[in-house]
């Protein structure tokens, strides 16, 4: 039911997610943000279960942020999306395990852009692209496709207007926007929404 | 609102859940069928209890294993809430359903937490009726350390932060709190002025938003308020979609009915409109129905004898 996609390029990471909050048949949220910032130049894009997802994500961007306060130098991406999937690993075989599905997307000074995919069942891969979802069937053959490891910013939006324009066609479903950030050097850059009208 | 069936519960004695009643009651080994918990609310009756326990079943309705729900049917009820320029509107129906019966036609939906925060209810009434008496208690003591109220975010959070140990025991509940923040105080970082809804449910969910319906009744109050509620609104206005879209809710939706609640919160605090009787609205309805077809049909006429 929900939507969340990433394609690193050589020296950016570009995300987007839908912003629908669904309860069964109804929307009830047409302008949910699903991304949290974990830092400066990480993101964390979380879908799954109702409730486990914001408790989740805010309980690691709290502790990312309190590694900072601690330590005086914010975690870098891997360190993130490690220290993520170990909490989930934890969790999974306790009486509460958390039902997420997350994308991690940062920049690091010294090695560069990341982009993470983690499943509920805290598999951890890093990926050139990744999507979670239903959406995900229909869309990383189109990404298998049309993927460069070079991609210029702009080669990487019309991939993910490519990518939205799929859904639109084929998904059973109504996503009606979704946010899209960029991630680079400089910090997180809120991009326009898709589809643009 | 939903009370659990005896059928259900009978059922359930023999599964899993005879350790959640254990659990949650202390009854150890209780294989007797348990009775049904409901919470009389209307002030003409005496409280009506019987010594019992109660036990939350996942669906409300009581449907026969073979047939599945087409999806998960929401609490037995209809509650709603907007934000307007004049404040906030909280309404709801006032049916208590346990499966096919009608256990109370009078309960309280709408719960005012304190003077600025309402709170509507959804699900299981025992839960609802003990997780805002707990957000009450919670709030007051904030108030008391720390010389401020809460905010209407910080209390749905709290809210949501309290429900969330208890995922996946059945605790069913779905809240929409609301205040008018006081104007202009500045605490810190946070400024709170002007309206809030959220959007709270026991699966930990919490959503900021200007409409929110909750319960069965929900989709068919989402359709009349999506096309009539703007920011602009007068309160006469806001209040007449907010009762015609619980009408209309209550008519189609068989687990909500009986009257409507209707609570308007504003800078100055909740006011409570006096609660009407939903069966005297469709005779009215049918009334003015019939007085349009006559005058249409009159109207006809005169044409046709002016030609």
């Amino acid at each position: 039911m929900e939507y969340l996609i990433g394609i690193q390029g050589p020296d950016f990471v570009l995300v987007a997610a839908d912003n629908v909050a669904a309860h069964s048949i109804i929307q009830i949220k047409h302008d949910y943000d699903k991304m949290f910032k974990l830092s400066e130049k990480i993101l964390l894009l979380c879908v799954g279960e109702a409730g486990d997802t914001v408790q989740f994500a805010e309980y690691i961007q709290k502790n990312v942020q309190l590694y900072k306060m601690r330590n005086g130098y914010e975690l870098s991406p891997a360190a993130a999306a490690n220290f993520t999937r170990k909490n989930l690993a934890d969790y999974l075989r306790s009486r509460t395990p958390y039902h997420v599905n997350l994308l991690l997307a940062g920049y690091d000074a010294t090695d560069g852009p990341g982009l993470y995919y983690m499943d509920y069942l805290s598999a951890l891969a890093q990926a050139p692209f990744a999507a979670h979802g239903y959406g995900a069937f229909l869309t990383l053959s189109i990404l298998d496709r049309y993927y460069r490891p070079d991609l210029t910013r702009d080669e990487a939006v019309e991939l993910l207007k490519k990518c939205v324009e799929e859904l639109n066609k084929r998904f059973i479903l109504n996503l009606r926007s979704f946010t899209v950030r960029l991630i680079d050097k400089e910090g997180i850059h809120d991009l326009e929404k898709l589809p643009l009208v | 609102m939903l009370h659990p069936s005896l059928g259900k519960i009978l059922l359930s004695c023999l599964e899993r859940d005879l350790e959640r009643i254990q659990f949650l009651d202390g009854f150890r080994g209780a294989a007797v069928p348990v009775l049904w918990n409901f919470m009389y609310q209307s002030d003409d009756h005496l409280p009506y209890s019987l010594p019992s326990i109660s036990v939350q079943s996942a669906i409300p309705l009581y449907i026969s294993p073979s047939v599945p729900l087409p999806f998960p049917l929401g609490h037995g009820t209809t509650t709603l809430g907007f934000v307007f320029q004049g404040g906030v509107i909280a309404a709801a129906d006032s049916r208590s359903s346990c499966a096919g019966l009608v256990a109370c036609p009078e309960s309280q939906k709408i719960i005012p937490v304190h003077s600025h925060l309402v709170s509507t209810t959804s699900g299981t009434s025992a839960d609802c009726a003990l997780w805002k008496r707990i957000l009450a208690r919670e709030l007051r003591l904030y108030q008391l350390r720390n010389r401020r109220r809460l905010s209407t975010g910080g209390a749905a959070k709290l809210l949501s932060h309290m429900l969330h140990p208890f995922k996946g025991t059945e605790l069913s509940m779905d809240a929409g709190t609301q205040s008018k923040g006081t104007d202009g105080k500045k605490t810190g970082s946070v400024s709170e002025t002007g309206p809030r809804l959220y959007y709270v449910c026991s699966d930990g969910l919490r959503l900021q938003g200007e409409l929110f319906s909750v319960g069965s009744g929900s989709p068919y109050a989402y359709s009349i308020l999506d096309g009539n509620i703007h920011w602009g609104l007068s309160v006469d206005e806001a209040v007449s979609v907010a009762r015609e879209a619980v009408y209309r809710a209550t008519h189609r939706d068989a687990y909500s009915g009986n009257n409507v609640d209707l609570y308007h919160v504003t800078a100055k605090g909740w006011r409570r409109r006096k609660r009407e009787d939903l069966k005297e609205e469709y005779y009215r309805e049918k009334e003015r129905e019939r007085k349009r077809v006559e005058e249409r049909r009159r109207e006809i006429e005169n044409k046709k004898q002016t030609k």
